[in-house]
């Protein structure tokens, strides 16, 4: 449990983050557009994480699973990806 | 019939039996991640295959109020979390508001969810016989709404069963005696409420906010 406090800026955070992630969408920056809008919802996604889902003062097995679910969603997206985006033709 | 212990026995103390039962929810939410993991590549693979026409298809979806409809999943987020703070601090009336007001922030997701669904339906946007797309390429922007519809049709599910729970939670908070066993399931149900707050946080650039800038 952390104080209200806390919870408070991390929901000002995640309201300031959704401004812009919106705002840049619709600056245009070429291919980093979608690149952007990721990194904003990486940032919004590991505050929710570390924060409201206390992984932040966890048990470090209860870490070590958190980080294996999202390692194993990238060994996924990764070798998927090294195959569709080095297609020629 | 005896009452059932406040510690089961195979564990050592609380703390213990507390860890379990929040490392059994990670492991089902890793199975979650990889759930709507392989939804999202399905989505990149056919986004590198058709990038023009994505961005097209994104531009007739209803950007304002999906951006609305984002701050009130975010909201409900942090009421949750106020939810599981007032389990804990075993305030009875507090965790029962919070859990209904968290509830209904979740119902309001799912009701403009439907505006949304009944305006694109209206629009022929919907993958069935009566599809209809007046842009070059048909076929991909079929495929766009086609993925719109399952990956949050799959999250809308997500969120039903969420306000299920919380429902029957706030009955629960208001009516046993032993309100201080339920602090690990409030906590749990936050943990489930908040990834699928997360999935949402990545369909709705990716839905919502393709090629705004052209």
């Amino acid at each position: 449990m952390s104080p209200i406090k806390t919870y408070l800026q991390v929901a000002g955070a995640l309201f300031g983050l959704l401004v812009l992630t919106v705002a840049a969408a619709y600056v245009n920056l070429g291919p980093f557009n979608t690149a952007a809008a990721m990194v904003i919802s990486l940032a919004k996604a590991a505050l929710i994480v570390l924060f409201f889902m206390h992984v932040r003062r966890a048990h470090p097995l209860i870490q070590l699973f958190v980080v294996a679910g999202f390692f194993w969603l990238g060994i996924m997206l990764t070798l998927t990806l090294s195959d569709f985006l080095t297609r020629h033709g | 019939m005896p009452a059932e212990p406040a510690i089961a026995h195979q564990f050592e103390d609380a703390a213990q039996q507390r860890d379990a039962s929040t490392l059994g929810m990670w492991v089902f939410l890793a199975t979650e991640v990889l759930f709507f993991g392989a939804l999202f590549l399905g989505y990149t693979v056919y986004r590198l295959r058709f990038p023009e026409v994505f961005r097209e298809a994104s531009g007739h979806t209803l950007v304002v109020v999906g951006t609305l409809n984002t701050a009130v999943l975010l909201l409900s987020s942090f009421t949750m979390v106020m939810a599981v703070r007032a389990a804990e601090l075993k305030r009875r009336l507090s965790l029962a508001g919070l859990l209904l007001l968290t509830a209904g922030l979740g119902l309001t997701f799912l009701g403009v969810k439907a505006f949304e669904y009944a305006h694109e339906i209206h629009e022929g946007l919907f993958p069935n016989a009566s599809f209809q797309f007046a842009g070059a390429d048909p076929l991909g922007a079929r495929m766009f709404f086609y993925l719109y519809f399952l990956m949050t049709g799959v999250h809308a599910l997500h969120v039903t069963i969420g306000i299920v729970m919380l429902g029957i939670f706030a009955l629960r908070a208001l009516l046993t005696p032993r309100l201080e066993r339920l602090h690990t399931p409030v906590d749990l149900l936050g943990l489930y409420w908040h990834f699928v707050d997360i999935v949402w946080v990545f369909l709705f650039p990716l839905i919502y906010l393709v090629g705004r800038h052209t």
